[in-house]
């Protein structure tokens, strides 16, 4: 049973013979599967490797070992927030307990109407602009409570949140 | 904004606008090193070069560069493979990150002088998956390149080949490590590879392979241009050149700062450069390199910012992540959350690591929640010389550097909270939920 549409099925065949090795195309190809269902069931990991004609095992193992795969249905926006050392110095667990007053849910969990999950996650990269969340693949740095309810707010509405300041901004 | 021992070479452009755009980079003087290059230098004059500049790796463990170079057999008849280790991760650095957001077209520069000098024809830049902006503008990037003929065939008329894969990784700080990396590139868990055979011989798909940094390739156009003789008189004798220094936690102005190695102090960049300790508070600790160098004390500052400086207070350079903490900060909670990370990371191929980060991390839970016994201090000091040393990858040397770094410098901050008199303060740095 396929899952994936055939658009997302024409880009992973395209990536068949991209790389001197096939194999390394699995990783590229269960990226656009999860870009399109947001999950990667078993079914998906059988069906990737159809396409791409290759064993199944080698599917499945990249995406148990790597942690942007996620093998159970997240919320559509995954809040997650850096846990690591320099964001802790400057207050990342107050907008954690901020965020989960703000939603009602714990770490780890899901709003009942899936829209958010927040996550804890390890250090991404922003230490200079602590604390920070990222949200799909959006940072944002200098976070404050103010900003953590304009970006919540606006994806509530279905709005796009409010961006940065990223490093480009910072350096300008 | 200038500030002491100031010296831009990868960092030169990232302020201007559109900085990370084709003409931009152009009109500026991108792209004349890879001409100059291709027109005026033989590759292994080329290689000659670099190692005459000393420049040193920027990824975190200072390997001089045109050595690494020299190690790829030439005489073999395989593809020769460059790949662009992009896949910054160790907490407290995020100097990679400006590079490839900023400055894509530097990096793309310098790698293809390095393909010059490999005379490869293919490379690759493994990015880590959640740099999704860094990952969008090296693509863009890297489709303006192959519009104007600085990728692909036939590269500026002459006759050399060479492609270019931006590869987006999924979520392991293991893959920094170049053969987990390597590994990962061929589609497979990032498990670090035995060495040897380095990746130099026997790398990407079996082939030689060079594995070099984000900023150690976008350093290689300022040499081709500018020439060794000019690389090698700045910095220092052990470390030519600058480094990003990129400074996190308590200072007033965090952030990257390219300063020319050797010129300034610790205490001048924590002080001078970045502002101090915001609130007036004092120092307490600082970790020089990112999360696997020891912890330095407040009276351990006074050594200049280069390899050999840092070495002699007992830490390393490593990736120049600077994570600044002042006198509220609890050491032992520091280094939960580190130890935490560490025992997230680690790919579980070695007995060692797979068991003794969990271990460690358990420990110092139990000490940091108020919950700790004496004995606790020595059983980490005894995981810490069981990790040491005992597995393929670095990561549980990493490991075990802050650990017992921490016990050695702060071992007032574990009695206390041993006896009980510095119990889980709500609120303050790790009050360990998730």
């Amino acid at each position: 049973m396929a899952k994936l549409s055939e658009q997302t099925r024409e880009k992973i065949r395209g990536l068949r013979d991209h790389y001197p090795d096939r194999r390394s195309a699995v990783m590229p190809a269960l990226q656009h599967a999860q870009a399109e269902l947001g999950v990667i069931e078993e079914d998906t990991m059988l069906e990737v490797a159809g396409l791409l004609e290759v064993p199944a095992n080698q599917t499945a193992e990249v995406v148990s070992f790597y942690t942007m795969f996620d093998r159970v249905k997240k919320g559509k926006y995954k809040i997650e927030v850096c846990r690591n050392l320099s964001c802790a110095l400057r207050g990342n667990l107050e907008m954690i307990e901020h965020i989960k007053k703000k939603l009602g849910i714990e770490v780890g969990e899901t709003t009942p109407d899936g829209k958010f999950t927040l996550l804890a996650v390890e250090c991404l990269g922003a230490c200079g602009w602590a604390p920070m969340m990222m949200v799909g693949d959006t940072y944002y740095e200098f976070l404050t409570r103010e900003k953590v309810d304009a970006v919540i707010g606006a994806l509530v509405e279905g709005q796009e949140p409010p961006g940065g300041p990223h490093t480009q901004e910072v350096f300008e | 904004m200038s500030y002491p021992g100031q010296m831009l070479v990868t960092m030169a452009n990232v302020h201007r606008k559109d900085s990370h755009k084709l003409e931009v980079y152009r009109r500026h003087g991108g792209y004349k090193a890879l001409e100059k290059a291709i027109k005026e230098i033989r590759p292994d004059d080329l290689i000659q070069m670099v190692k005459d500049s000393g420049l040193r790796g920027r990824g975190g463990a200072g390997f001089p560069t045109g050595m690494k170079w020299g190690f790829v057999p030439k005489s073999i008849p395989k593809p020769r493979y460059i790949v662009c280790n992009a896949d910054e991760g160790e907490p407290g650095t995020f100097k990679d990150r400006v590079i490839l957001e900023n400055d894509p077209h530097l990096l793309i520069d310098g790698m293809l002088c390095t393909a010059w000098a490999l005379e490869s024809n293919r490379m690759f830049c493994y990015i880590r998956g959640e740099y999704g902006k860094s990952m969008r503008r090296m693509t863009d990037a890297v489709h303006e390149a192959y519009e104007a003929g600085l990728l692909g065939k036939n590269i500026l008329g002459s006759g050399w080949d060479c492609d270019f894969d931006v590869y987006n990784g999924s979520g392991a700080y293991i893959c920094g490590e170049e053969t987990a990396l390597l590994d990962s590139l061929e589609g497979k868990r990032g498990h670090p590879r035995l060495k040897p055979p380095f990746p130099a011989v026997v790398g990407l798909y079996g082939c030689p392979t060079v594995v070099n940094n984000v900023e150690t390739l976008a350093t290689i156009p300022s040499i081709v241009e500018r020439g060794a003789g000019w690389f090698a008189g700045t910095g220092v004798e052990k470390g030519t050149g600058p480094r990003i220094f990129a400074v996190s936690g308590h200072v007033e102005k965090p952030g990257c700062y390219e300063l020319e190695l050797g010129k300034v102090t610790l205490r001048e960049l924590i002080y001078e450069i970045c502002g101090g300790i915001p609130r007036g508070r004092a120092l307490k600790a600082v970790i020089p390199g990112g999360a696997s160098t020891p912890y330095l004390t407040a009276d351990e500052i006074d050594c200049t910012l280069d390899f050999v400086g840092v070495e002699s207070k007992g830490s390393f350079m490593g990736s120049n992540g600077v994570i600044v903490m002042d006198d509220t900060t609890n050491i032992v909670r520091a280094t939960l959350v580190l130890t935490r990370f560490f025992a997230h990371e680690s790919c579980g191929q070695c007995t060692p690591c797979r068991e003794g980060t969990h271990w460690a991390e358990r420990v110092l839970f139990r000490i940091s929640g108020g919950k700790g016994s004496p004995e606790d201090v020595d059983l980490l000091l005894d995981l810490c010389s069981n990790m040491g040393g005992t597995t393929i990858c670095a990561l549980a040397d990493g490991a075990v550097n802050p650990i017992r770094s921490s016990i050695q410098k702060f071992r007032e901050d574990y009695d206390r909270l041993i006896r009980g008199e510095d119990g889980p303060v709500p609120g303050r740095l790790c009050e360990v939920v998730w």
